[in-house]
């Protein structure tokens, strides 16, 4: 018999600063393409984190992924390093990055895709900065 | 004699800001604020419900016009919060801690003026979608 595929998502939260910058760029350039992202003094958001892992039930548990696993692994590698952090300036994995959150999720990608457990891929992670913007990844 | 009713205007401002008493040392401050007190700031998308309560005008049907409301807001609150740093850019701040709760009172204080006296006011605000407060408390 076929194992049938499921997707489970696992929401989080964090929250954090940020800027827009393009360090490249002067301070009027910065301030005509980004706005008031651009602010020097940062700003911030509350961040929603949606992570998706794609697997088959296990006979054993029923899972795709113990739920609190997948918590856990999320909070390692992606809460702990980001919430109430300055993004632009505290986080290893944004350096020299502009800080959008195309490029957030991009880097949230590859903090999860090397620590996902065996048998159960990490399918697309969805990252919300307002309750009108946010992002899909789907690692392509 | 007019009808109490009491009507609300929902608003939204994104903003960094830290907590930190600075009269504390650092070690205090850590140990009370937490993660809050981390020195290069974090931020919130921050919900604003401003509550205005009181007789409906009877030439208008109107207890407030929302729009002279929204542009007071816009004018006063988010024009100078939204996309800041609470600690950093606005003036208020400056000797006092941007708690959800010291940002409440100073809403409060900059609209109060602003509208009818015979009006009351009550401010809602929304740190994340699970921590907020009001003032003046009831």
């Amino acid at each position: 018999m076929m194992m049938p595929v499921m997707y489970l998502t696992r929401r989080e939260h964090f929250n954090a600063a940020h800027k827009l910058y393009n360090p490249a760029w002067s301070k009027e350039q910065n301030d005509a393409v980004f706005g008031k992202c651009a602010n020097e003094n940062w700003h911030g958001h509350n961040f929603e984190l949606f992570v998706t892992v794609k697997g088959s039930p296990s006979p054993d548990t029923g899972f795709v992924i113990d739920a609190k696993l997948l918590s856990q692994i999320i909070s390692t590698y992606v809460i702990e390093v980001l919430d109430h952090r300055n993004l632009n300036i505290d986080v290893p994995f944004m350096k020299d990055k502009i800080c959008s959150i195309e490029n957030l999720v991009y880097g949230i990608w590859h903090q999860l895709l090397p620590n996902m457990p065996a048998g159960v891929s990490l399918h697309k992670i969805q990252l919300v900065e307002t309750p009108r913007i946010f992002v899909e990844y789907f690692g392509e | 004699m007019g009808e109490i009713v009491s009507v609300f205007r929902e608003e939204h401002f994104n903003a960094a800001h830290r907590l930190n008493n600075p009269s504390w040392t650092d070690s205090k401050n850590k140990e009370v604020f937490g993660k809050c007190n981390l020195p290069n700031y974090h931020g919130h998308n921050y919900v604003l419900i401003v509550k205005v309560t009181g007789e409906i005008d009877d030439n208008t049907g109107y207890l407030i016009d929302m729009k002279i409301l929204s542009d007071i807001i816009k004018e006063n609150v988010l024009d100078r919060f939204d996309h800041k740093n609470l600690n950093e850019d606005v003036i208020e701040f400056k000797e006092l801690n941007p708690t959800a709760e010291n940002i409440a009172i100073v809403i409060y204080k900059l609209i109060r003026p602003l509208i009818s006296e015979l009006l009351s006011l009550q401010i809602r605000l929304y740190e994340t979608p699970r921590n907020f407060v009001e003032y003046p408390a009831q």
